[in-house]
């Protein structure tokens, strides 16, 4: 773990960390909404809509980012069901990333309801009408959305887990500001044995 | 080396931390941590009988007939809102006749609201959906208090209901209306109304807080409950049916335009008699379709699909319906097994 630290690029990590706020406030405000009969229901549904197609974009943005730049090597110490487990993850988030705009918007468009975003946007139909389909794309999008919480805090977990315990400079791949302190697992030695 | 394991130890807290609260906000937002919350399922299921919702249909308003028509905008609503559906012109329109009941078995005669419901397209793209009934005001001035009303009519305690008229003294002109109003023999002779007030946003951005109703441009005649009793249990969509089959029925739809003070949040008081009233159309019902394989069967009359130039206003009942009939209509269109098309 010597030389410089790979990092992803600047546009890769403000996308990621944009997308980041936008996906809890996603998750947070479709759990809320559909729990709730109050005025509030209103603009908390035409957020979810309008910030759901926003994550589709902003996602696509990525995926054409990542394929263009690609990603920092994960350390060569990272134990293997860790490296699978990073691996998977990774595919996942990006498939609920894409996946779940998409099964919203086509839930809606089987609902024959109108799909409206930003205020005034109509965006089309993306499905016909249909109730089968309506029950499928509901059920796919309650049930990973859950699915999607939990790995976004798998996520977390394993992201301080970089950060706080193993400092092997994956966390700062993906974090802003100075290097000096990504010189990988040697560090922990270093000041523990500093303080000896 | 002692010192690293305990740090990371405590590192492994601090995420357990971090992602425990994560986790636990999650929870409290969805309501998981405060049973008391008033959710639009627990509305679904107060609206239940006894026995059960009928699975596949609509979990209130569940007996209805689907029809087609359209709406000829006379272009005098253009003066309030900025929606296209007031320009003059013909917009077609789906609609449903139906009756504020959970079971879509129940006779005519046993059911003392009726509703309708409609989607107005325009060639803009927008919708305008209204679910409408026939009394002239909403029984409870909340939705809080929609729920407490369905408790007590459903529950074993004989005072329920007595108890629940004393504690919302609004009741009182809603039961008088169920109890004395007459009966008619045709949803071609209701009025219906939409009583929760919306904002009209005029093409200069000016707001103007409405209600509407359709009147119907057949002459009423009232009749008993003993009288609708004796004519059938279907005897209402079998009448509209043969109406409209005859004849195109009509209904003027007439906007009353609040003046400045009246209160628009509470559904279950009428503005005095003297407001404003425009007429701004005509919706002329052209086709009857029965409901299991009509073109409104699967439409969700939800009041909050509202084109450009209509807002809802602080009442607190179309946010309230649009939560509540998104549950019934998830749970009906996942149950169309049971109600075979």
């Amino acid at each position: 773990m010597t030389g410089a630290l790979q990092r992803f690029t600047l546009l890769q990590r403000a996308l990621h960390w944009v997308m980041a706020v936008c996906i809890l406030a996603m998750l947070f405000i479709g759990v809320g909404m559909v729990s709730t009969v109050m005025p509030k229901y209103l603009p908390l549904v035409s957020i979810h809509k309008s910030l759901g197609i926003s994550i589709l974009v902003l996602a696509l943005i990525r995926l054409a980012v990542r394929l263009r730049y690609g990603t920092p090597a994960l350390p060569a110490d990272l134990p293997e069901p860790m490296r699978l487990a990073a691996h998977l993850s990774h595919y996942a988030l990006y498939a609920l990333m894409i996946g779940m705009p998409l099964l919203g918007w086509g839930m809606l468009s089987a609902g024959a309801y109108p799909v409206v975003v930003f205020g005034s946007v109509y965006l089309p139909a993306i499905l016909p009408q249909s109730d089968a389909l309506h029950t499928w794309l509901w059920d796919a999008h309650f049930y990973l959305a859950f699915a999607f919480f939990a790995l976004v805090l798998m996520h977390l977990a394993a992201a301080l887990f970089h950060a706080f315990v193993r400092r092997d400079g994956v966390f700062d791949a993906m974090a802003f500001g100075t290097q000096q302190q990504n010189v990988g697992p040697g560090m922990a030695e270093i000041q523990a044995g500093s303080t000896d | 080396m002692p010192e690293p394991r305990r740090s990371a130890l405590g590192s492994l807290v601090l995420i357990a931390v971090v992602v425990g609260a994560s986790a636990a906000a999650f929870a409290y937002t969805a309501g998981w941590l405060t049973p008391e919350r008033l959710t639009p399922g627990k509305l679904i299921a107060a609206l239940a009988p006894p026995g059960g919702p009928a699975l596949g249909h609509r979990r209130n308003h569940a007996k209805g007939i689907c029809f087609t028509g359209e709406f000829d905008a006379n272009g005098a609503g253009a003066e309030l809102s900025q929606a296209q559906v007031f320009t003059r012109g013909q917009y077609p329109v789906l609609g449903r006749f139906n009756l504020g009941t959970a079971d879509p078995n129940a006779p005519d005669a046993t059911v003392r609201i009726r509703g309708l419901g409609i989607r107005i397209a325009t060639p803009d793209g927008q919708e305008w959906r209204s679910a409408m009934v026939d009394p002239p005001i909403f029984p409870v001035a909340t939705p809080q208090g929609f729920y407490e009303l369905l408790t007590a009519s459903g529950s074993k305690d004989p005072d329920a209901m007595k108890n629940f008229a004393a504690a919302h003294p609004e009741f009182a002109a809603f039961a008088d209306w169920a109890k004395n109003s007459p009966w008619t023999g045709s949803y071609a002779e209701d009025r219906f109304n939409g009583l929760n007030a919306f904002v009209f946003v005029d093409a200069a951005g000016a707001e103007h807080t409405v209600r509407w109703s359709l009147l119907p441009a057949a002459q009423p005649v009232p009749i008993t409950q003993d009288e609708l009793a004796k004519r059938g249990p279907d005897f209402l969509e079998q009448e509209i049916a043969q109406r409209v089959a005859s004849a195109p029925q009509k209904w003027t739809m007439v906007v009353t335009i609040a003046n400045p003070g009246d209160q628009s949040a509470d559904p279950s008081k009428a503005w005095p008699a003297d407001r404003r009233t425009i007429e701004v159309g005509t919706m002329i019902v052209q086709k009857i379709e029965a409901e299991a394989d009509g073109p409104c069967r699967d439409i969700n009359f939800d009041p909050t699909v509202l084109p450009s130039g209509i807002q809802v206003s602080d009442d607190p009942f179309p946010a309230a319906r649009s939560s509540a009939y998104r549950v019934s209509y998830d749970l009906r269109t996942a149950e169309a097994k049971d109600y075979p098309r």
